[in-house]
């Protein structure tokens, strides 16, 4: 977002999220209003990998794992009769940073192939872990019993006021995530991803750095998956299927990694491509699939590169 | 009686292994030599088991159905890696996992467009679904039995070839070393495509073999691969011999612990709460088990040095 | 006599049969310039790796103002005022030139846990890194991104990034290495101006340089240092002359 211009792309963006209720209330067609909520639900997530991944450096494929920490954190309180979703909320960004802080505990201590991989395992074995709890729905997950209730404050019910809600959250997260990486904490992680050796050589110990990021980047993506249950009113073990995690990935890719709000383009594109292309036929996938390898072959800079139009997005 | 339940699980913790083996592999090689992270690893063994599915049925004989599977698994991993993988070596590792992604979710459709989205099923001809009587009670399918001899046999022509042939030996310089192999003048193309080759055959005999024990259907790789990964991080990436350790390791706690777990979980909690966190547990003791091997080797078991 | 402020005793270092680093006994005093030189592959690599701590030395120890530093890390010794420049530049490419410094002088005020405040906003940071990049006569290349300075520039990038951390030793890997005799001289130049403030270390291959900038010198042969001494000692050495400035002079 260096840049006045950026900050003018940023601000339009969400101005046309804004006016997407209105609209779909003036079209009639409210199915508008439920996938551009999820596209910023995931763009939340996207922005929160992009923290790590892009300015930090870290191949982190086991992001959905916050997502589904997330999610079960909502739905299994829920569960037991508790609805109250300041609490919910709380507790499923709390988890959601604990899990984080125990896999990146682990996982930063070593990079590139062995990183990914571990990321991947650990979110993979989370996966089956929600699989075979069979008191919450196993492999089919359960209905989410009530939406987060907040009194007289907002109705999830309400699919306009979530709306507002989610890009609420998504506008701060964006505020949290930019200031961040220009703070003196957010230079250490950009520095140790450029170079690693020199900032060790000049006195940083990147690896507390990293965690402190990585459990960050963790709390907002369980945020997202607090926000995702209630989207979709199911919990499902699915949510921390690798490909969710690969999909998150391509989000922070397509829009341009190191970009604040590039994610978010880039969670638009994919998930209205992936809508028009599912529409059209039941085997989109054979297009998708490709189209992806050749985003990365061709066009690795991502949405805000383009749009930057000068050397660095 | 139990030693008998025991030792049939560990038979079956061997074969899980051995099969592993074969995708850990080829798997390790790739990384190890061309530091490449290829997720569609998984893919190549599904094609394998796909293949031999569809031949099996066309010519009515396993064994055939097996031989020309091989060969044409072979043939797509080289067409994979022309195409597409070759133009990664030199990009980072992000975008190798994001470009292999994407060739996953293309196989994974392909197959769903050709065989259907159901899966295949296939039973064993007559001569191979019989048990063998290891010991008095215990009798063990003859095919896993075969599984377990064909790993066995493949892991000791691997050995062969990796330490006592001209190619393996331009293999480990090449895991070590890849500028001095470019040095010495050799294809490294060449070398590359056959190595490629070479682990996507692996990966798709053991796909052939898993054909008739698991569901034939799209996805299957991954589940599988994901294991293998953790397989190479406890090994430690581009060992052979890390291969085969993690490979045993991996196979025979994840069998023995989804056999066993819940009755010895009984014996110091409820039955009902051994019900639930049994196969919970289980399901998890493989990733448990590697973060304990990173705490404690962050390189795995067996490093190769110096790449 | 000046203090001792780096003392090396008994360093070794193997990798299988290569003794990189064979015994080697070191004391740098305290304000004084000492050149390491020595043909290649006669370990000075090995031993930067290990001084700078990103090697595990097998035998003997670093002592750094009468502390034993062997078991610290690079960060650790950073923060004992023990500071390297590399011989392949090592900067923040995608930083601009003030970036790069004022990440030197965050990594020494304090911890660098603060979230909120851009660190592009802090006079705290922007002001010292602005002196120093004065200091070293980039002041008009402030503002440009690091990837685009000149090579040159980018070796005198590196050395205010060192200065930076506020040192009171600096290890110079080949601090001339790649520049043109120009940008040597002014290297040379500022290195003078810089001699007598701090203790340096350097490692380096250009032997006017060596000879201009260096109170004492060792030389280092197959891991071994072989001799160490003034200038004219080093130059009327026997063993030196046969070891290392005979096939210098060939050249």
């Amino acid at each position: 977002m260096r840049g006045h211009r950026g900050l003018v792309v940023v601000l339009a963006g969400l101005a046309l999220l804004a006016l997407v209720p209105p609209v779909a209330g003036m079209l009639n067609q409210p199915f508008y209003i439920d996938l551009l909520r999820r596209v910023m639900i995931l763009a939340i997530a996207a922005v929160s990998l992009d923290l790590i991944l892009g300015y930090g450096g870290m191949v982190s494929f086991g992001h959905a794992a916050y997502l589904g920490i997330g999610s079960y954190s909502v739905a299994v309180m829920a569960f037991y009769g508790i609805h109250s979703g300041p609490l919910q909320w709380l507790v499923a960004i709390g988890a959601s940073a604990l899990v984080a802080l125990a896999i990146g505990s682990v996982s930063i201590r070593t990079s590139g192939i062995y990183f990914i991989m571990i990321t991947l395992a650990f979110t993979q074995m989370l996966y089956f872990l929600g699989i075979s709890v069979d008191e919450y729905g196993g492999d089919d997950g359960m209905g989410l019993k009530r939406l987060s209730q907040f009194g007289n404050l907002i109705d999830l019910g309400d699919p306009v006021a979530f709306y507002y809600l989610v890009l609420a959250i998504l506008v701060l997260t964006l505020v949290i995530v930019h200031r961040l990486v220009h703070s003196r904490f957010g230079m250490v992680i950009r520095a140790a991803k450029s170079n690693e050796a020199r900032t060790r050589a000049i006195g940083f110990s990147p690896y507390a750095y990293r965690l402190v990021a990585f459990v960050i980047a963790g709390a907002i993506c369980g945020l997202a998956g607090a926000l995702y249950v209630n989207h979709t009113k199911y919990l499902s073990p699915h949510i921390m299927h690798w490909t969710i995690s690969g999909d998150i990935m391509f989000m922070v890719i397509l829009g341009g990694m190191g970009s604040t709000a590039g994610p978010v383009a880039g969670a638009l594109v994919l998930l209205v491509l992936e809508n028009l292309l599912s529409g059209w036929t039941e085997h989109w996938q054979i297009i998708f699939g490709p189209f992806l390898v050749l985003v990365v072959l061709f066009a690795k800079r991502g949405l805000a590169g383009w749009l930057a139009g000068g050397r660095h997005g | 009686m139990n030693l008998i339940l025991i030792t049939e699980q560990v038979l079956n913790g061997v074969q899980f292994g051995v099969m592993l083996f074969l995708m850990a592999a080829g798997l390790t090689l790739v990384f190890g030599i061309m530091n490449l992270v290829n997720l569609a690893h998984g893919s190549l063994y599904m094609i394998g088991a796909y293949f031999a599915t569809s031949f099996y049925q066309w010519s009515g004989s396993f064994v055939i159905g097996a031989l020309l599977a091989l060969p044409a698994t072979l043939v797509v991993g080289v067409i994979v890696e022309v195409v597409a993988l070759r133009t990664l070596y030199d990009r980072d590792h992000l975008d190798q996992v994001l470009a292999t992604f994407g060739l996953i979710l293309f196989f994974n459709e392909l197959v769903a467009i050709v065989w259907g989205r159901s899966g295949l099923y296939t039973s064993l001809p007559e001569w191979l679904s019989g048990h063998v009587e290891l010991l008095p009670d215990l009798r063990y399918p003859l095919y896993r039995l075969l599984i377990i001899a064909i790993g066995i046999a493949v892991a000791f022509l691997l050995w062969y070839v990796v330490t006592r042939t001209r190619l393996g030996m331009l293999i480990r310089a090449g895991a070590s070393n890849r500028a001095m192999v470019a040095a010495l003048g050799i294809n490294i193309r060449l070398l590359y495509t056959i190595v490629f080759g070479f682990g996507a055959a692996l990966a798709g005999l053991a796909g052939v073999m898993a054909g008739p024990i698991y569901a034939v259907q799209p996805g299957m790789g991954e589940s599988i691969l994901i294991q293998v990964f953790v397989v190479i991080v406890i090994g430690g990436i581009g060992s052979i011999r890390g291969a085969m350790a993690g490979a045993l390791i991996v196979g025979m706690v994840d069998t023995l612990g989804r056999a066993f777990l819940k009755p010895l979980l009984a014996l110091v909690i409820t039955p009902s709460a051994a019900q639930s966190a049994g196969p919970a547990l289980a399901s998890m003791l493989i990733y448990l088990l590697m973060a304990v091997v990173l705490a404690l080797r962050p390189e795995g078991l067996f490093p190769e040095r110096g790449h | 006599m000046a203090e001792v402020l780096l003392d090396i005793r008994g360093l070794c270092k193997a990798f299988g049969a290569l003794q990189a680093t064979d015994n080697v006994h070191l004391q740098i005093l305290e304000g004084e310039t000492h050149a390491v030189i020595g043909p290649n592959g006669a370990g000075k690599t090995t031993l930067i790796g290990q001084l700078a701590g990103n090697l595990r030395p097998d035998a003997g120890s670093i002592h750094f103002s009468g502390e034993d530093i062997t078991p610290l890390d690079a960060p650790a010794r950073s923060h004992k005022g023990f500071a390297r420049s590399f011989q392949i530049t090592s900067i923040y490419p995608e930083f601009t030139t003030l970036d790069n410094v004022a990440l030197a002088v965050q990594a020494h005020s304090g911890h660098s846990f603060r979230f909120w405040r851009a660190a592009r906003d802090e006079p705290a940071l922007r002001e010292p890194a602005r002196r120093i990049v004065e200091e070293v006569g980039l002041g008009a290349r402030a503002d440009v991104l690091a990837a685009n300075l000149a090579h040159g520039e980018q070796r005198q990038l590196e050395v205010a990034m060192v200065l930076a951390t506020r040192p009171r030793m600096l290890m110079l890997d080949e601090p001339m290495a790649g520049m043109g005799t120009e940008e040597s001289q002014r290297m040379i130049e500022f290195l003078t101006h810089l001699k007598g403030g701090l203790t340096i270390l350097l490692v380096e291959h250009d032997m006017d340089a060596v000879f201009r900038l260096a109170d004492r010198l060792s030389v280092l042969v197959y891991g071994r240092i072989v001799a160490t001494g003034t200038p004219e000692e080093i130059r009327a050495n026997p063993e030196v002359r046969k070891a290392y400035l005979g096939e210098e002079e060939l050249e």
